[in-house]
C-alpha cells in the first residue's frame, strides 16, 4: 500500500497528492510517469509526476477526473492509500542526460496547456536547479483553472500566464503568446510543449513553421505501461512506437497528432457510461449500457 | 476396469455451455478415475517419460503413489522437482513431452501423466499440504526478477536450498503470464495460481510487487546497494510485434497481449472490474499460436462470432492440438491460407474491415515449414470490428538497456547457458523467455530450474 500524505484541490477538478513511494522517488526524472491502482477491482491509470522529495521518499502527483476511476480517485484524502504505484515510467526528458555545457548554451521555450502545467514543472525546476532560465508559457481556459502558478514562477526565467478567456495574464491562445515572444525578438532552442492533443499539435504546427524543434508528451491509453501491451502506441514519423517505454515524449513535429487523438477515443462511451453510473449511485436506473435499467 | 488401450476420459464442461462462460473447460479426474488411469503406468525401469519432462519429475514414482491411494505422497514426489504442478498439469504440452515417450503410447494411448498431476496437485491445494522448507536459512541474499514460471521455480529451489529470496515483479499481481496471459477458462486465477504461488510463499520467499527492473530500480543497484548476491532474471517475452500493414492504428486493433491482460489481468470480463475492454461483435485473431487461440476463445466468451487468420495451413498451426479442438468445438472458426494485406477504418477511425488474400503452401523455409506464397488475384474483403494481432514479441530491452556488461544476441535476447543460466556478468543468471523469446511455460520453468543450480553453485563456491 502506498499512502497519501497530502491531498487537496488545487482548482476545478484538479488535485494534487503527495504519495509515500520511495523506490519511484529515489530514481524518477523529469519526463517520467507513474501507473497508479486504487483498489482490487480499479484500473491501472498512468499519471503525471508534478515533483518528487528523493529523501523523505515523496512523489506528488496532479490529476484531472475525467471518467469514473479519477473522479473515485477524487475522494481520497490524506491517511488513505493506494493499492498499487508503479514507476517511473517511460524515459527521462532528453535533456537531462544532455552535456551540462552545450545545455547552458540552450534557450529552452515550454509550453503548458491545462493539467499539462503539473509535467512541466519538474522540467522547468531541473532547469533552475541546473542553472539554466528557461521561459515558460501556461494556459489554462480561464483564470481559476490556472495551476502551480506559485511554484511555476519561483522556477521560471520568464513566466508568461495565459487565458482563453483574457480572465488573467495573456488573453488568448498558447501559440499566441508563443508569436508574440518571438516579434519580441526572442529566440528558442527547444520547445516543450506538454498539454491537451490538440494544443500540441497547433503548438508544433507554429513552431515547425518558425523552424524551433519541439519535444512533446504524449498520454495515449495504457494497460501496463511497461511495454507489454502496444494499446499506446503511435505514429511518429514512419514508425510505430509505444509511448510508454519509447516515450511518452517524442519529437512534435513527427507525431501523428490526428491518429492520437481519434485513439484517445477508444472507451469514451464506455467511460462515460461508468461515470454516469458511478455518480447516480443507488439512484442510478439505466443509461449506462450495462445494467439494462433502460429495457 | 476399461481397455487398457484407452485413457480414462476425463471430463469437461459442454461446447456449448462453455462457450459462454469463464469456468474452466477441463474438470479433472476423481479418486477414482485418478487411481484407475495410474494402474495403466508399466513403472518402466528405465523411464522414458522422466527425459521428455523439463524439470525430470519422477513420474512413475509419483504415479504408483496414486495408485497406492496416497495423493499426499504422489505430491511429496513431484514437489521434489516442481513447485508449480497444479499449472503444469494445465498448460504444459503433455503430448510432445512427457507423454509421447510414454510406452503405453506404442500401441494405445499413453498413460495421461498431465491430468494426474494436476489431480494430485489439485489434492494438495485443496487439503493445503504444505511444501517442505529448508532446515535452514543460509542468510545469503538473491534476487529474482519476474513473478512467472521461470522466475517462481528459481526462487521456489532456491528457498528450498535455504537462500533468503526477493521475487520483484513489475505488475501489480503475481504470476507474469498465468495471471496476464492465460486465460482463466484454461487455468483458474484464485482457484490454482494464486494459491500455487502462496505455496512458493510457505518455503519462505518474500515478493514485492510494482518493482519495474531498469526504472524503479537496476539489476546493478540490487547488487551494490541492497546487497544481493546473485540476480536471476526471469524478465518474460516482451513487445508485442504487429504486422506493419496499414490500418494498424485504428481504434478496435489490439495486440493479444492486450486483449488478453485487460479480460484476465485487470477481469475486464467481469463488469464489476473498472477496465473495459471492447469485446467486438466479429472479431479476427490474426496467428495460430497458443496465445491465438487462447485470444479467440476469450472473445467468443464476451460474444463475438471470432475467425482465426492464418497464413498457413492446419497441420502447421503451433497451438497445441488440444487448444486447437476445444476452439473449434466452441465455434472459433478457422480461416487457413489467409494473410490480411490492411485493415480497412471508417470514418471514425474505426476498424470496419480487413483486406485478406489467400495463400498456398510453397516450398519449405528456414523454420523446416512450407513457406506461405500469396496466390495473385485472390485478395477479398471480410466485415470486422476487432482485429487481434497474435504475431509473438520481441524482447523487452529495459533490462539488458540498464545492466552494466550484460550481453544479449542478434534477436535482442540475453545470453545465457542453458545448463546453469550464467549470463555475460558474473553474479547474473537468466531463463525463460527474457533468454529464448516466447516459449512455454515448462520450458521456462526448466530453465528456472537451471538457474537456481546455477546459482547455488556459483554462491557454494564461494
Amino acid at each position: 500500500m502506498y499512502q497519501i500524505r497530502k491531498a487537496e484541490k488545487i482548482a476545478d477538478k484538479i488535485y494534487l497528492m503527495d504519495i509515500e513511494a520511495p523506490r519511484v522517488a529515489r530514481h524518477c526524472e523529469p519526463g517520467q510517469f507513474v501507473i497508479v491502482r486504487m483498489d482490487e477491482k480499479g484500473e491501472r491509470i498512468p499519471l503525471t509526476i508534478c515533483d518528487y522529495n528523493r529523501e523523505e521518499g515523496i512523489v506528488t502527483i496532479v490529476f484531472q477526473t475525467v471518467g469514473a476511476s479519477t473522479y473515485k480517485m477524487a475522494g481520497l484524502k490524506a491517511g488513505d492509500s493506494f493499492r498499487d504505484f508503479t514507476g517511473p515510467l517511460g524515459r527521462p526528458s532528453e535533456f537531462v542526460s544532455e552535456d551540462p555545457e552545450s545545455l547552458s548554451r540552450k534557450k529552452f521555450l515550454f509550453v503548458a496547456g491545462g493539467v499539462g502545467a503539473a509535467p512541466v514543472y519538474p522540467q522547468v525546476k531541473w532547469m533552475k536547479e541546473h542553472g539554466i532560465s528557461a521561459d515558460v508559457i501556461v494556459g489554462s481556459k480561464t483564470k481559476d483553472l490556472l495551476i502551480l502558478e506559485q511554484e511555476m514562477r519561483e522556477a521560471a526565467g520568464s513566466y508568461y500566464p495565459c487565458t482563453d478567456d483574457g480572465t488573467y495574464g495573456h488573453s488568448g491562445m498558447v501559440t499566441s503568446m508563443i508569436e508574440e515572444l518571438i516579434e519580441k525578438g526572442n529566440q528558442y532552442d527547444v520547445c516543450i510543449a506538454i498539454g491537451p492533443v490538440i494544443m500540441m499539435k497547433f503548438v508544433c504546427l507554429l513552431t515547425k513553421k518558425l523552424g524551433i524543434p519541439t519535444i512533446v508528451s504524449m498520454n495515449p491509453i495504457m494497460v501496463d505501461g511497461t511495454g507489454m501491451c502496444g494499446a499506446c502506441r503511435l505514429r511518429v514519423g514512419d514508425e510505430i512506437k509505444f509511448a510508454c517505454v519509447d516515450g511518452p515524449e517524442f519529437d512534435g513535429h513527427l507525431v501523428d497528432f490526428d491518429n492520437a487523438m481519434k485513439r484517445q477515443q477508444m472507451y469514451r462511451t464506455e467511460e462515460g457510461r461508468a461515470l454516469l453510473k458511478l455518480q447516480e449511485g443507488d439512484t442510478h436506473h439505466g443509461g449506462c449500457g450495462n445494467c439494462g435499467g433502460e429495457k | 476396469m476399461g481397455d487398457v488401450l484407452k485413457r480414462v476420459p476425463v471430463r469437461e464442461q459442454d461446447a456449448h455451455v462453455r462457450a459462454a462462460n469463464f469456468e474452466e473447460v477441463c474438470y479433472g479426474y476423481n479418486r477414482e478415475e485418478a487411481m484407475e488411469e495410474a494402474s495403466r503406468c508399466l513403472n518402466c525401469k528405465n523411464a522414458k517419460c522422466i527425459q521428455g519432462c523439463p524439470v525430470s519429475i519422477n513420474i512413475p514414482g509419483f504415479i504408483s503413489k496414486v495408485r497406492e491411494g496416497d495423493i499426499e505422497g504422489a505430491y511429496k514426489v513431484i514437489g521434489e522437482a516442481s513447485a508449480l504442478p497444479a499449472i503444469c498439469g494445465r498448460v504444459c504440452p503433455q503430448e510432445s513431452q512427457c507423454e509421447c515417450k510414454c510406452i503405453r503410447g506404442i500401441k494405445g494411448e499413453p498413460v495421461s501423466i498431465g491430468k494426474l498431476e494436476r489431480y494430485v496437485a489439485d489434492y494438495a491445494l485443496e487439503h493445503d499440504i504444505k511444501p517442505e522448507r529448508a532446515k535452514q536459512k543460509n542468510g545469503r541474499r538473491v534476487a529474482v526478477i519476474g513473478s512467472g514460471p521461470s522466475g517462481l521455480t528459481c526462487a521456489g529451489d532456491l528457498a528450498k536450498l535455504g537462500y533468503d529470496v526477493t521475487v520483484f515483479e513489475a505488475l501489480h499481481e503475481l504470476g507474469g503470464v498465468l495471471v496476464y496471459g492465460i486465460p482463466e477458462f484454461r487455468l483458474p486465477k484464485q482457484k490454482v495460481v494464486k494459491k500455487e504461488i502462496e505455496k512458493v510463499r510457505e518455503l519462505g520467499v518474500n515478493f514485492e510487487t510494482n518493482v519495474v527492473i531498469g526504472k524503479s530500480t537496476t539489476i546493478d543497484q540490487l547488487i551494490e546497494e541492497e546487497k544481493y548476491e546473485a540476480v536471476f532474471i526471469g524478465s518474460g517475452a516482451g513487445l508485442p510485434m504487429f504486422m506493419g500493414i496499414p490500418g494498424e492504428t485504428a481504434n478496435g486493433v489490439f495486440s493479444a497481449n492486450e486483449y488478453l491482460t485487460r479480460s484476465n489481468l485487470m477481469k475486464a470480463f467481469d463488469s464489476s472490474y473498472d477496465t473495459p475492454i471492447a469485446a467486438g461483435k466479429k472479431v479476427a485473431v490474426v496467428g495460430g499460436g497458443n496465445v491465438a487461440m487462447d485470444a479467440a476463445r476469450t472473445a467468443l466468451r464476451l460474444g463475438a462470432e471470432v475467425h482465426i487468420i492464418y497464413r498457413r495451413s492446419e497441420a502447421e498451426l503451433p497451438a497445441r492440438v488440444e487448444e486447437v479442438h476445444h476452439a473449434k468445438e466452441e465455434g472459433v472458426i478457422f480461416d487457413l491460407l489467409t494473410n490480411p494485406k490492411e485493415i480497412l477504418e471508417d470514418e471514425n477511425g474505426w476498424v470496419k474491415g480487413m483486406r485478406v488474400i489467400r495463400m498456398e503452401l510453397g516450398e519449405p523455409d528456414a523454420s523446416g515449414r512450407r513457406r506461405p506464397v500469396e496466390i495473385p488475384g485472390s485478395e477479398y474483403e471480410i466485415e470486422l470490428d476487432t482485429v487481434i494481432m497474435s504475431l509473438g514479441t520481441s524482447p523487452n530491452p529495459l533490462i539488458a538497456s540498464t545492466t552494466k556488461g550484460l550481453e544479449t544476441n542478434r534477436r535482442k535476447c540475453i545470453v545465457a547457458e542453458e545448463s546453469n543460466g550464467q549470463t555475460s556478468k558474473a553474479c547474473v543468471f537468466a531463463g525463460g523467455d527474457a533468454v529464448t523469446g516466447a516459449a512455454t511455460v515448462i520450458l521456462a520453468m526448466g530453465a528456472g530450474k537451471a538457474g537456481a543450480k546455477g546459482i547455488h553453485e556459483f554462491l557454494s563456491g564461494r
